[in-house]
């Protein structure tokens, strides 16, 4: 083996050596999947490295996480019949998700992973985020007595950092984690992938199989408690869409659980307009995950992930998408503080902001499932959230939400009938998807098991993924 | 002055603006990538030296020594009067027409 020395440490040339890291630090090989064009097995490929559902539910009782209570939200339902046209108003129930060890979801993700790299004999685990998924891992690792390194994107060219990702830092640091923190960009990727080099750790992407598959018992357990506490499945589960893991993970927990006719309904926070890798735009914007920057590109091109192929296919699992403002969810934060006497973050009120405007427009007995909530604290708070952008020139005040400009202010309605689910166009994005799937892969033509496979990708027919291919003129063989 | 085996943050440059890739904003392009990380100071040194450090995974880190025994500055940040009305104003229709009183 060539020593990490004389290798090529620049930028072309571990990116270069992307794919034999992977192999190395995820322990499968994602070739066996492929078909050599567009198509892979994507069942199997869940299937084959994956778990089962009972053991990972297994996995994660043994670990503490999962089996968080459904919570009924009658002040905030009250609120919605109030502001409502008369026979208006679902009845919203939330998953408190922060009750899980590091308080949120990812700890079912980092459970799989975790358990999986210690199974494989792997001394220590790495992963490059700078959410609640790092806190999860870490506190995972923990558990498991493994080593773990942190890799965040942290602060812009001044050291001046996210208080949420700060505080991220913090708490991986608590569980005993090295953290790595980086300046604004994309390379925080190089940086992973030299991490994973030099350590042999396991890279316990969000995107791998284990991570999406540790997700499922959340759709799962949400049908059941439905069924148990009002004897049918939810009507509509909303779940906040960043890199599609937590739309797919739950989506196919719900499958699963037969909740076939149940919903799937994304929210992201609208963050149109910042760029994701600007040094300037980075502490402009009050959100750090669950926002269009991560949910548009991730939908629209998956395997743009950390892994070759993506395990988390939002389109896939989609029936609608909807976007929703800064201050419509600092507002829906305090809210759920001020009504149900339930302090959580403000990232995770994402989808429980789109359920409240959604549940205006559905019928009193219908029911709205929202999947998760997070632990809040000192960084990660609407306090040091909304203080912080003011300091950055944002400006916050209460108005029209509509009038929100991500970066430029915060608008805080006015009124709570002003909070609005703006309905992405999921069509434009699955042409978008199918662009990207031709550019690519570089293909002049496709086959019908390349229209297969794109039709079961987008949760569209086989008629509709012809016609795009067709405006594309891109031939069928 | 740092004594070795004190828990310090050291600084790195990753890449020079002239080193990173081509598909970046312009703002990004004209700045490093920058990396901090913490560890064990292997040896005695003044801030701003060049150090080497062990962190929390036995790993040996060469860095600009910035900081020792580094603090979480964040906290609740100043306080949002705005956030005070929002309250006032659900429970205020909450209750308006309630009967159950």
């Amino acid at each position: 083996m060539v020593s990490v020395m004389s290798r090529d440490m620049s930028y072309a040339g571990v990116i270069s050596r992307k794919n034999e890291i992977m192999k190395k630090t995820v322990g499968m090989d994602y070739g066996i999947f492929e078909s050599g064009s567009i198509a892979f097995d994507y069942e199997r490929m869940m299937r084959e490295t994956g778990y089962s559902l009972s053991e990972i539910q297994e996995i994660q009782r043994s670990v503490g996480v999962g089996n968080t209570p459904l919570i009924e939200l009658k002040n905030l339902t009250a609120l919605v019949r109030k502001i409502s046209p008369k026979g208006k108003g679902a009845r919203i129930f939330i998953k408190d998700e922060s009750c899980n060890p590091s308080g949120s979801f990812k700890d079912r993700r980092a459970a799989v992973s975790v358990y999986h790299a210690e199974k494989l004999g792997y001394k220590g685990v790495a992963a490059a985020t700078s959410g609640n998924y790092g806190a999860a891992v870490a506190s995972q690792a923990a558990m498991r007595n493994l080593k773990c390194i942190i890799l965040q994107e942290c602060y812009d060219s001044r050291k001046v950092g996210q208080p949420e990702i700060l505080e991220k830092q913090r708490k991986c640091e608590c569980y005993g984690a090295e953290v790595v923190q980086l300046s604004v960009g994309p390379e925080l990727f190089y940086t992973f992938l030299k991490t994973l080099e030099e350590t042999g750790y396991f890279n316990a992407s969000l995107y791998s199989t284990f991570g999406i598959a540790g997700v499922e018992t959340l759709g799962y357990e949400v049908a059941i408690q439905c069924r148990e506490m009002i004897g049918k499945d939810p009507d509509v589960v909303l779940i906040t869409h960043a890199g599609g893991g937590n739309v797919t993970g739950t989506a196919r927990g719900l499958i699963k659980a037969g909740a076939i006719n149940t919903k799937v309904v994304g929210a992201s926070v609208d963050l149109s307009g910042l760029h994701m890798a600007s040094d300037y735009d980075f502490n402009r914007k009050s959100f750090t995950t669950g926002h269009t920057g991560f949910g548009i590109p991730f939908a629209t091109w998956p395997d743009r992930s950390d892994v070759p192929r993506n395990a988390a296919r939002p389109l896939r699992y989609l029936d609608k998408y909807v976007t929703i403002k800064q201050g419509e969810v600092f507002y829906i934060t305090e809210a759920l503080a001020q009504l149900e006497g339930l302090e959580r973050g403000p990232a995770g009120n994402t989808s429980l902001t789109a359920a409240f405007a959604l549940a205006m427009e559905m019928d009193e007995d219908e029911v709205i499932v929202v999947q998760e909530t997070e632990y809040t604290g000192a960084g990660k708070h609407p306090l040091p959230q909304l203080s912080f952008a003011k300091q950055n020139g944002v400006e916050v005040k209460f108005g029209n939400p509509d009038e929100e400009i991500a970066g430029k202010n915060i608008i805080l309605p006015q009124h709570p009938s002003m909070i609005k689910a703006r309905e992405m166009d999921l069509n434009k994005m699955r042409k978008s998807y199918v662009k990207n799937c031709i550019e690519n892969t570089k293909v002049q033509s496709v086959s019908m098991k390349d229209v297969e496979f794109l039709s079961e990708d987008t949760k569209s027919s086989v008629e509709n993924i012809k016609e795009i291919l067709t405006d594309m003129g891109i031939s069928i063989v | 002055m740092a004594r070795k085996g004190e828990w310090v943050q050291v600084h790195q440059i990753v890449l020079k603006p002239e080193e990173r890739p081509a598909h970046l904003p312009e703002d990004t392009k004209k700045v490093p990538l920058e990396l901090w990380v913490k560890g064990f100071l292997n040896h005695d040194a003044e801030i701003g030296d060049e150090v080497e450090i062990t962190t929390l995974t036995g790993r040996t880190i060469k860095g600009e020594l910035v900081e020792i025994n580094p603090k979480y500055e964040y906290g609740f940040g100043e306080f949002v009067p705005e956030l005070l009305q929002v309250g006032i104003q659900l429970r205020s229709i909450l209750k308006d027409g309630e009967c159950h009183e």
